[in-house]
């Protein structure tokens, strides 16, 4: 499979010289945050579709721990950051090549298993000891913003647990394991009907900014570029918008 | 013995035999000389560090204690026992040994959360929840930790010598007193070693942990768990956290690969 894959890219880059004009390898390797999880696999696919032979990898975790692969070596095209402060850990590393720009907006949003078992209304409701509570672990974006919003009302949480990155937070509050939980409102959007959102205050600090980046190691920076492109171009907004994220 | 003709090992052996042991060996060099050697006093007795660390040691040695009364019956059982359905539960009790530890704890998660089969009914019943609690971390440990005591103690029963038992039991004795004072001092060896095994699988334990137990520190935050969050933002004190557990771990197995292997 490889080989075919391999011999289609070089074949596309043959037909499609303004693709692979910097002699790339056809492969764009894009590092992206858990909570992009669904608007870059559609975005990937379209990119696919209209770049004949080019392929893009995508893996997704949380930003924080991306940057420090990229840092340490992770062999990657492009960044797309959950958080300006995953983006800026791997600016100082230089591994940018250029500048970084956001390409989307996201707030938190209060997530319950369907049904609200936990009677759930307020973000006060958070303190409450009667309740499992999930929050993002301090150390990922999510977790950074959730402990602002919480210090900013005053709540004092009885946290449950701290998972390791949004995704596996949501995964448990989809599950009903947990009766309350901080996530994106795009993960309330994502979990479809196993999860009830209900949106914070418009003064809570909830909001976090997505950066995104085409790295040093590119192995194959025209493409990368190219991916850059289509996720800030019309479409790749529209895509983004579907989901819920906001406009930069 | 033969031990005494000295013969210099072949060099096809040893080539490899040496790049097999580098290959071990490497990763850990590479965690030393990445040590933060002069803060690591500080690093390691960081409230944090100190809640997982106790925790580990809590959990796993309970967890061990856990699947020594439920694991030494299981394997004498396994080994002694006829019935039908035997190699399958065999084969089950030692999934959990190459079972992803992530799909072991989501497993647990469905069958033990207040939501699942076993679950729901603990919580219903007695108002036990295990999902989010130190003894969900027990649990998890147990899980993954649990076949390695089983198949050691198993093993040492299938090859051990029923004769002595035989003669027991002919010079009248009971059969709690056979399996007491001849069966289980015959095995003690491994039961010694798979005990140790399983305590140090306990204390490495991660996956399923995290997945069934969460995390939070003090309460289900583990070594491991500890090491992995750290990673995310301040290296230095996740190998320092590594140190510890590399330290014990090498510990326990260099005292125990012998005798385990012989057994």
């Amino acid at each position: 499979m490889r080989a075919i894959a391999a011999a289609a890219a070089t074949v596309g880059l043959l037909a499609l010289p303004a693709c692979g004009d910097d002699g790339g390898d056809g492969t764009v390797t894009v590092l992206a945050a858990a909570s992009l999880t669904d608007a870059f696999t559609e975005l990937a696919r379209d990119f696919e579709e209209a770049h004949d032979g080019t392929t893009v990898e995508l893996s997704f975790g949380p930003s924080s721990g991306l940057a420090n692969s990229i840092v340490e070596g992770a062999p990657a095209g492009v960044f797309a950051s959950a958080s300006p402060t995953a983006m800026d850990v791997v600016v100082e590393a230089g591994e940018v090549d250029g500048s970084p720009a956001d390409f989307a907006q996201n707030r938190l949003a209060i997530a319950l298993p369907q049904g609200n078992p936990g009677d759930v209304r307020t973000l006060e409701d958070l303190a409450r000891d009667d309740l499992l509570v999930g929050l993002c672990a301090p150390d990922v974006p999510c977790g950074e913003v959730a402990a602002r919003v919480l210090e900013d009302a005053g709540v004092d949480p009885a946290t449950d647990t701290e998972e390791a990155d949004v995704r596996a937070l949501l995964t448990k509050v989809a599950a009903g394991e947990l009766d309350v939980g901080l996530v994106y409102e795009t993960d309330v959007a994502a979990a479809g009907g196993d999860v009830e959102g209900i949106a914070l205050s418009p003064d809570a600090p909830a909001g976090t900014r997505y950066p995104i980046a085409v790295l040093d190691g590119a192995s194959d920076p025209g493409a990368a570029e190219d991916f850059v492109d289509l996720v800030r171009s019309e479409e790749g907004q529209r895509v983004l918008r579907d989901l819920g994220f906001r406009a930069p | 013995m033969t031990g005494d003709r000295r013969q210099r090992p072949p060099v096809a052996l040893l080539v490899p035999a040496a790049l097999g042991a580098a290959f071990v060996v490497l990763p850990l060099v590479g965690l030393l000389q990445r040590a933060p050697w002069g803060d690591l006093v500080d690093e390691l007795t960081a409230p944090v560090v100190r809640d997982a660390l106790a925790l580990s040691l809590v959990t796993s040695i309970a967890a061990t204690a856990v699947s020594l009364v439920l694991g030494v019956p299981l394997a004498w059982v396994l080994a002694r026992v006829s019935f039908p359905g035997r190699a399958l539960v065999r084969g089950a009790v030692t999934l959990p040994m190459v079972l992803p530890p992530v799909v072991g704890g989501a497993a647990l998660l469905f069958a033990l959360g207040r939501r699942g089969l076993v679950g729901s009914w603990l919580d219903d019943a007695f108002g036990v929840q295990l999902p989010f609690t130190t003894a969900g971390v027990v649990v998890a440990n147990t899980f993954v930790a649990m076949p390695f005591l089983v198949v050691s103690v198993e093993g040492a029963l299938r090859a051990g010598d029923r004769r002595y038992e035989d003669a027991a039991a002919t010079l009248g004795a009971g059969r709690w007193a056979v399996l007491t004072r001849v069966t289980l001092p015959l095995v003690r060896p491994s039961l010694v070693a798979g005990a140790l095994l399983c305590w140090a699988r306990a204390l490495g334990e991660f996956g399923a942990t995290i997945t069934f137990a969460g995390n939070l520190p003090g309460r289900t935050q583990t070594m491991p768990l500890a090491v992995f969050l750290a990673l995310e933002r301040d290296r230095g004190a996740a190998i320092a956290l590594s140190l510890v557990l590399v330290a014990v771990s090498l510990t326990v197995l260099v005292l125990l690969r012998d005798r385990w292997l012989r057994v």
